[in-house]
């Protein structure tokens, strides 16, 4: 894997008058509200360690208050750290001067502020060019730039209003154009979908994983909403008072949620959407790989069932059930397998989101076969596997998957 | 001395200690301005100068042109018809009665004071927005500014530049300018955070927060600093006349002295109109330059 673009080490932040004084406390354990109590001074952050990849989203989720406004200022040094190294393409941000930090903001990195920020006496061009301004590109050159992103985000027409009087989910696509505007590398969205409504919302959310194929960005996305975290996150991290308590891939956090906070958190997700069949599917254990219908036969009898993926050295060919292939078989003891007597099942894509195969799973009468791109079987889906991965509890999806493992070995 | 004394009476320096304390810092205060007052004076010239200079032309200037221009920049700044309406018809008024030349000069001086005013008082409140230290440090010396009797600082002034034009003008800075310094200091601190933090987040050099950020946000309450300032400079004007400033307040002077009722009303209500005036136009252009500030907290 490439080097990570942003890695954070032993991260602490402790706000208050005379943090380093009370540091100790933070090291010995202390909890956010007992040091508070204590010293009047807010665990920001603690013991922070991430990595982040070069093109990757990256999301952080946790309750309001949970530290991550204070994180995602971290990374272009908003807030200073009170412990910890944050580098960014390996250069530590701490030992930037102050032109050189002034450099890092304007080409590296930009950001979508979830209280927007807009400049109130700017025009909306004039907001979303600004980034442009600052760093020296000439007055038309920007301006004409951040037409064209006003009009991406939807907002054409809207150039000469001023940011008072736009709604607030307009302000916060300025926002968005704004940062998009100066080309940065890594994008940071604190809350940047937040003030929209569903319907943009989900608009919005389509429109940066384009632009995402487009521009392979680095992306770091603060979100309440774990739907969104799902759609948009390549990893996640769930922060909780200032902690991270799980991160990892949005299937990962789904299944296998690490502590009852971030249980909560996957409660109420619709795991029809966020999941696809390759996270639920079990391992294929009735592969049939015979010439005629006798050995056929004689393999399905070996495991127990009436029917069998049949396959062959260019992969997955069909299903085969019992029943056909013994009529087959009275009429031709020694007739080979062909086409004919294969049922015709629509093979499952492995990427495929849950809720797009439900139909075909309960309509069919056994597991439905998993096809890859290059045509080879690598699971199959049941309606158990179904009916347990979209019930409530967790406990039988972890079980199924560790039993689905067994056969495979 | 008896023991009981310091109860019913209050302690108390010896007439003659007191008298020698006055005596060493009036003379040192005077061998200063000896030495150096030709120097500061000189300093001064060019304000001088250009005091002289714009009082002539207002002088210079055919009353109605004058009015028209008045009117004219009051039409530009507000909008308001009425208003230069009201320039028109007070200025006619005040020449009709005799009160031309001397609303010229007062005119002329509240000019050069008000800008003056600005001029110093608009970076002072900036270095006072960016450090608390600074804050703390200017805070009192604004407060001594702002409640020191205007005669008691007339004295020093009138000492080190004798009676004049530039003492006056002087005089009347020190009193105005507190309201610029404030309220430049305070706009700038009550920014908001988050649109700072964007800018600063977009790579802007503190020149460029303070130039394109800063600034135009904290407009509104410099502008109404400058009021202020506007305002009080008018009501020293009658104050500085007592060392030779001329303009509206001679002729109220001349009437406290010698109980002429009609002139020191006259004179006094032409000081009032000048301050209407510079008012209501000076707001309207506050008014006006921050109309997209407005619903700035919504969302
Ligand atoms: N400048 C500050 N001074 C003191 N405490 C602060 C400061 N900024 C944040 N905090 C504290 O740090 C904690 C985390 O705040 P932060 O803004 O990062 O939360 P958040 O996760 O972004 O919440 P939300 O979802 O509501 O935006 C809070 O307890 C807050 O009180
Ligand atoms: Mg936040």
């Amino acid at each position: 894997m490439a080097d990570p673009l942003i890695q954070v080490e032993n991260l602490y932040k402790l706000f208050g008058n005379n943090p380093d004084k009370h540091m100790s406390l933070v090291h010995e354990g202390k909890s956010k509200d007992e040091i508070l109590a204590a010293t009047g001074h807010t665990l920001g952050l603690k013991n922070i360690n991430l990595s982040i990849n070069p093109g990757e989203i990256f999301v952080i989720m946790g309750l309001s208050g949970s530290g991550k406004s204070t994180l995602i200022r971290h990374f272009n040094r908003l807030i200073d750290p009170t412990e910890g190294v944050i580098k960014v393409e390996g250069t530590d941000v701490m030992q930037l001067n102050p032109k050189e930090l002034e450099q890092f903001r304007r080409h590296k990195m930009s950001m979508v502020f979830q209280r927007f920020g807009l400049l109130p006496h700017k025009t909306v061009v004039e907001n979303v060019a600004y980034g442009l301004r600052i760093q020296g590109v000439d007055k038309s050159e920007s301006l004409s730039r951040a037409r064209q992103w006003l009009e991406t985000v939807g907002l054409a027409g809207y150039e000469e209003q001023y940011p008072a009087q736009l709604s607030g989910g307009q302000q916060q696509r300025v926002g968005l154009a704004r940062a998009l505007c100066t080309d940065a590398e890594i994008l940071l969205m604190d809350e940047a979908f937040s003030a929209l409504d569903p319907l943009i919302r989900s608009e919005m959310q389509d429109q940066l994983v384009q632009l995402q194929e487009k521009l392979h960005k680095t992306i770091i996305f603060i979100t309440h909403d774990l739907d969104e975290a799902l759609r948009l996150g390549d990893r996640i991290a769930i922060l909780k008072d200032g902690e991270i308590v799980q991160q990892g891939e949005p299937e990962e956090i789904l299944l296998h949620p690490a502590t009852d906070y971030v249980e909560a958190f996957v409660h109420d997700v619709n795991r029809a959407r966020a999941l696809t069949v390759e996270t639920v599917m079990k391992d294929p254990a009735y592969r049939i790989t015979a010439d005629t219908i006798a050995d056929a036969l004689s393999q399905m009898k070996g495991f127990g069932r009436d029917y069998g993926y049949l396959v062959n050295e260019s992969g997955y060919q069909g299903v085969v059930k019992a029943e056909r292939l013994e009529q087959a078989y009275q009429d031709n003891k020694d007739a080979k397998l062909d086409a004919a007597l294969y049922e015709d099942v629509e093979p499952v894509d492995p990427h495929a989101v849950l809720e797009t195969v439900i139909p075909n799973t309960l309509d069919a009468d056994y597991p439905l076969p998993v096809v890859d791109e290059d045509g080879q079987l690598t699971g199959q889906l049941t309606r158990g596997t179904l009916a347990e991965v979209l019930g409530e509890t967790h406990k039988p999806v972890e079980q199924q998957k560790d039993e689905s493992r067994t056969p495979a070995a | 001395m008896a023991e009981s004394n310091w109860l019913t009476e209050v302690p108390q320096l010896d007439r003659s200690e007191l008298r020698d304390i006055r005596k060493t810092l009036d003379t040192a205060y005077r061998d200063f301005s000896r030495e150096h007052g030709e120097m500061i004076e000189a300093f001064f010239d060019p304000l001088l100068s250009f005091l002289v200079w714009f009082e002539k032309l207002l002088l210079a200037t055919p009353w109605w042109l004058v009015i028209a221009i008045v009117a004219g920049l009051a039409y530009l700044a507000s909008r308001s018809w009425k208003l230069s309406l009201g320039v028109v018809v007070s200025f006619t008024l005040i020449g009709y009665f005799g009160m031309w030349e001397d609303a010229m000069s007062t005119m002329s001086i509240i000019l050069v004071c008000t800008l003056m005013a600005i001029i110093l008082g608009v970076p002072i409140g900036i270095v006072m927005a960016r450090s608390d230290r600074m804050q703390t440090l200017i805070t009192p010396v604004l407060d001594v500014m702002q409640t020191m009797p205007a005669f008691v600082y007339l004295i020093p002034v009138v000492m080190l530049l004798g009676i004049g034009k530039i003492p006056g003008v002087i005089a009347v800075i020190i009193y105005a300018i507190p309201p610029v310094i404030r309220l430049t200091n305070l706009g700038i601190r009550l920014v908001d955070k988050d649109v700072l933090e964007a800018a600063t987040a977009y790579g802007a050099s503190p020149m460029q927060r303070l130039v394109g950020v800063q600034l135009p946000l904290a407009m509104p309450t410099i502008m109404a600093g400058i009021n202020q300032t506007i305002m009080m400079a008018l009501s020293m004007v009658v104050i500085a006349s007592m060392i030779g400033v001329s303009g509206l307040g001679q002729p109220v002077l001349k009437s406290i002295t010698n109980q002429y009722f009609t002139l020191g009303l006259l004179n006094g209500l032409a000081i009032v109109a000048l301050a209407i005036i510079f008012d209501r136009v000076s707001q309207a252009y506050a008014k006006r330059t921050q109309r997209h500030l407005g619903g700035m907290d919504n969302g």
